[in-house]
């Protein structure tokens, strides 16, 4: 890499007592390239790539008469109560649902939406979030949504009955 | 013994001026780089397998804190200044040129109308040091929805991104979903980070 190369500078000179030896020194310079690109690479890249991501959402307009919301047949909606301590309760239909549990893990509620979604066709998915719900709840619930590529799905408001369901249920 | 002499001769290339070159472009990237401006409040956004990249400008953001405070924002020099003169309409509040002039420079802010006068006449140091109280959204007196509507109305192309903190509580972010539609806002981005591997 880098090399010394002795006397091959000034002369000698006989008389003197102190004898200075010139050395040219040659340093290779291709590592500090590198380095400078590697550094330049670097600043490009988290630059560009530091930009946040966005879920795009559409909710629906706001109806004030309730009989014109779209009816669904009850045996193909599945509901979702997010509650606190990333708990998700869930239930088929409305007639006298069995109430269940599960997480946000893998084998967890994105099972559970694979298997529903297997079973029933025409799949509508309520999600219905408690007051004692995280923001981060709403957001991973929507992206297993889309993980699990179930294109209706509704947010909308808790009631007291899923709420007693709860309580009862003591899970 | 060919007829054709091969020459040779070790080359040395003198690589100073590729090293200054080199320095040069990262110095370049490194100013060039968008200063960051100070945001009122950190926010841990949730992650999310969505890669849709968010818009670069025409962007008003509501940043949801994790204690439940509201702050907003929108780009564009123009719009601030017109914003801020209308929402000093619609309160009967007087903003100066000086004010104006800052409030067209800054990022995020959560104080409520009545206190944003003396919040823009503090000088940036002392501003920094504010613990800003965000701003109201509640149904008594629900400012977040005429900034959205005045922004919207000087800036048509606008479009609402909400960055929420993951830890914030979901009434905080359903009434402030809930404003949006009241003012007929129906497409939102939900700003998240990259999610790691699943």
């Amino acid at each position: 890499m880098a090399e010394i190369q002795g006397g091959g500078g000034g002369g000698k000179n006989k008389g003197d007592k102190v004898r200075v030896k010139k050395a040219s020194t040659r340093i290779d310079m291709t590592p500090m390239v590198d380095l400078a690109f590697l550094l330049l690479t670097f600043f490009v890249m988290t630059t560009t790539l530091n930009k946040p991501q966005t879920m795009e959402i559409v909710m629906p307009e706001k109806t004030e008469e309730e009989d014109k919301q779209p009816l669904v047949n009850e045996n193909h909606v599945l509901t979702l109560v997010l509650d606190k301590d990333d708990k998700i309760y869930w239930y088929v239909g409305i007639t006298d649902p069995v109430l269940k549990v599960t997480d946000y893990s893998a084998t967890g509620i994105r099972k559970v939406l694979l298997a529903k979604k297997n079973e029933i066709p025409k799949l509508v998915v309520l999600i219905k979030a408690s007051d004692n719900a995280k923001y981060k709840n709403m957001v991973d619930i929507l992206d297993e949504m889309n993980i699990s590529t179930i294109k209706v799905y509704a947010l909308v408001d808790i009631t007291k009955v899923d709420e007693d369901l709860i309580k009862e249920s003591n899970l | 013994m060919g007829k054709v002499k091969v020459h040779r001769s070790t080359p040395s290339i003198d690589m100073t001026p590729m090293v200054d070159l080199a320095f040069l472009l990262v110095t370049f990237f490194m100013l060039t780089a968008t200063a960051i401006p100070d945001e009122p409040v950190s926010v841990d956004t949730p992650s999310s397998v969505s890669e849709i990249k968010l818009p670069e400008n025409n962007v008003l953001t509501i940043t949801i804190g994790k204690d439940g405070k509201v702050f907003f924002n929108v780009d564009g020099q123009f719009t601030r200044a017109d914003l801020l003169g209308k929402m000093g309409e619609r309160y009967g509040v007087q903003f100066t040129e000086e004010e104006t002039a800052r409030f067209a420079k800054m990022s995020s802010i959560g104080v409520p109308v009545g206190g944003l006068k003396q919040f823009l006449s503090l000088d940036p140091e002392k501003r920094k040091l504010v613990e800003q109280p965000g701003i109201p959204c509640d149904s008594a007196q629900n400012e977040l929805a005429d900034w959205v509507l005045q922004a919207r109305l000087a800036n048509r192309n606008l479009r609402i991104a909400i960055k929420g903190d993951r830890d914030a509580d979901f009434p905080v972010v359903k009434r402030v979903i809930n404003t949006m539609i009241d003012k007929k806002v129906n497409r939102f981005n939900l700003i998240t980070n990259m999610e790691k591997g699943s």
